[in-house]
């Protein structure tokens, strides 16, 4: 049986509690994406500031404003960590690897390999995803997952806005 | 009775025990505990008679309703209309034909939108709806404004949740038509039904009541209303899902256009066009939900047995209980949202807990069995003047106890623990 323990580990709470990048940037430079979950009409507005072009641009930063519940947020705040830094191509790989660890099948990102080339994400690195792995429990609590993915899916949306994916 | 409340006369004492213990899903454990369910404002369970009702029709008494010669399908025929008239009893409508089986209280509203819409509203008339309807008392208007260009005007809340009739009379002018929820699935609310039915029709408007949360836990008179189109649904009634019902006056459904057309709802068809079959058929194209009406029959003669006047001073008492435990053992920790006085409202209580967000109380919650819903509550406008996103929501039943508000208390303070709030 799947606990409570399972879902609300300490990191993910450290997170709720103290949740990093909350605020907003402004908007051009940056662009900004508006989700939604329809379930609970949670709301989450991520703020992308790339610099550089769809291959090769860098996440200068982002920020993350809205509400959700423990699992929304968390999974926002450590987002936000787990991409400042990285290229385009290499957050693009870090969202199909985290929707891979909440057991959603990407269609469109089906069979480019491109996971496996997020960069120290190798595999002899047992824990390509650090933090983010707390959020396995979620799995256990399938209607959790939507909270869970929500910044995600955001994220993407700034990105597609950002820099188009190249379909390629 | 001053309108506006709905305390019933005092009833004989009910065995609530022995009603309890006419609900199979009360003998389910998960992980070797009972179920606290708190949820039966977004659907009820269902009794013992209901889903044996459906069993037994579905198993050797099934055949097609209306078209058949031999006699299970008179048999069959008899239950489904038998079904009709026990619920047209239950709601004091004044003839069966006049009530309409639909799916669900959405889709009986979108066939009012629907057909008595597009025959009656153009571009500037007036639908007046208020501001804590369910999603299913809105959308499809604002679908007919996308359409049509009708105005939607909308009656304003007070701050304890009830409906702020100050300026009544000016949204009401010149308007077609006022919808409004007889009982709020949010705040539990029970608004003044059949006051506000009187002040439509002096402004020359007609009325639909959302009874959808008001028919399964109180009585109900359609006529002392004096409303012109009711809609409910069986599945929060201790019935099936995938039965609804439209009652409208005879007049109003007479006049109105079909709202799907097909099988059953014809008078003829000739290549050149059709007529439409005589009330209730009419409303009701293709094969309905035969089984269903079968088990919506037996949940009316279910709750009729209790009494419905029992049914809604039982839930009093709950509601009461639970404003005073949570009330007392969490203070200002616990917000309940909507009326706090218990006879202008349901057994609806949707509420704050300190800063959790509601999807985390109801999982907590869930670790010991304590089922109740969080979220938006399919009224997204009404939480935006909440001032949520979302709320928690218990909501009680008549297989409720005070050991399940009791439950509810306890099963709160693991949330303390977890989050340590
Ligand atoms: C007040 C109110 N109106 C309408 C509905 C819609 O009912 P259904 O989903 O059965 O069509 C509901 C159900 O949640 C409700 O609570």
């Amino acid at each position: 049986m799947a606990g409570l323990e399972d879902l609300y580990r300490e990191i993910i709470l450290d997170h709720y509690r103290s949740p990093r990048n909350r605020g907003e940037l402004p908007v051009p430079p940056a662009v900004m994406a508006e989700g939604h979950n329809p379930l609970c009409g949670d709301e989450i507005t991520v703020y992308l500031d790339v610099d550089g072009g769809p291959d090769d641009g860098v996440v200068r930063d982002v920020k993350v404003a809205g509400q959700g519940c423990s699992i929304s947020q968390s999974s926002a705040s450590m987002m936000s960590q787990a991409v400042i830094g990285k290229t385009v191509p290499e957050v693009r790989a870090l969202v199909r690897r985290f929707k891979g660890l909440m057991s959603i099948e990407d269609a469109d990102g089906a069979g480019d390999g491109d996971a496996a080339a997020v960069p120290g994400a190798t595999g002899d690195d047992p824990h390509p995803l650090g933090d983010l792995e707390a959020l396995q429990g979620v799995v256990k609590f399938p209607v959790r997952i939507k909270c869970a993915t929500l910044a995600w899916n955001t994220l993407v949306q700034a990105l597609d806005q950002e820099a188009p994916a190249s379909g390629g | 009775m001053t309108s506006g409340t709905t305390t019933p006369a005092p009833t004989p004492t009910v065995d609530w025990a022995a009603v309890r213990a006419d609900f199979p899903f009360l003998e389910r454990r998960i992980d070797g505990e009972p179920l606290v369910y708190l949820d039966s404002a977004a659907t009820s369970q269902k009794p013992r008679q209901v889903i044996e009702a459906m069993a037994s029709s579905a198993a050797c008494g099934y055949g097609p309703i209306n078209r058949s010669a031999y006699r299970l399908a008179g048999e069959a025929t008899d239950r489904y209309e038998g079904a009709r008239a026990a619920v047209a009893r239950f709601v004091n409508a004044p003839a069966a034909h006049e009530m309409i089986f639909t799916k669900n209280a959405t889709e009986s509203i979108n066939v009012v939108a629907g057909a008595w819409g597009r025959a009656n509203l153009g571009a500037g008339d007036v639908v007046v709806l208020t501001h804590m309807e369910h999603h299913a008392n809105i959308v499809p208007w604002q679908m007919l404004a996308a359409d049509r260009g009708i105005e939607i005007r909308w009656v304003p809340l007070t701050d304890d949740g009830q409906l702020d009739l100050t300026d009544l009379d000016a949204l009401l002018d010149g308007a077609k038509l006022f919808s409004f929820t007889a009982m709020s699935n949010v705040l539990g609310t029970l608004p003044p039904v059949a006051q506000l039915c009187r002040a439509a029709h002096d402004a020359g408007a007609l009325t639909l009541v959302d009874a959808c949360q008001f028919v399964p836990h109180n009585a109900t008179d359609v006529q002392a209303w004096d409303a012109d189109f009711v809609v409910f649904s069986a599945h929060k009634m201790c019935g099936p899902s995938g039965i609804g019902l439209l009652w409208g006056r005879e007049a109003l459904l007479d006049e109105m256009p079909p709202f799907l057309g097909g099988g059953n709802m014809i008078g003829n068809v000739t290549l050149d066009g059709f007529t439409t079959a005589p009330l209730p058929d009419k409303f009701e194209a293709g094969t309905p939900p035969i089984t269903e009406a079968v088990g919506l029959g037996a949940a009316v003669e279910f709750l009729e047995t209790i009494g419905m006047d029992a049914v809604r001073r039982h839930e009093m008492d709950l509601t009461r209980y639970a404003l005073d435990t949570l009330g007392q053992r969490y203070g200002s920790d616990l917000v309940v949202h909507g009326p706090s006085n218990v006879e202008v409202r349901g057994g609806v209580l949707s509420f704050a807990f300190r800063d959790l967000h509601p999807h985390d109380v109801s999982q907590v919650l869930d670790e010991r069995n304590v089922c109740v819903r969080a979220g938006h509550h399919c009224a997204k406008p009404l939480m935006r003047l909440l001032g949520a996103n979302a709320t928690a929501r218990a909501s009680f039943y008549v297989y409720n106890t005070t050991d399940d508000v009791d439950a509810l208390a306890e099963a709160l303070d693991g949330a303390t623990d977890i989050f340590g709030l």
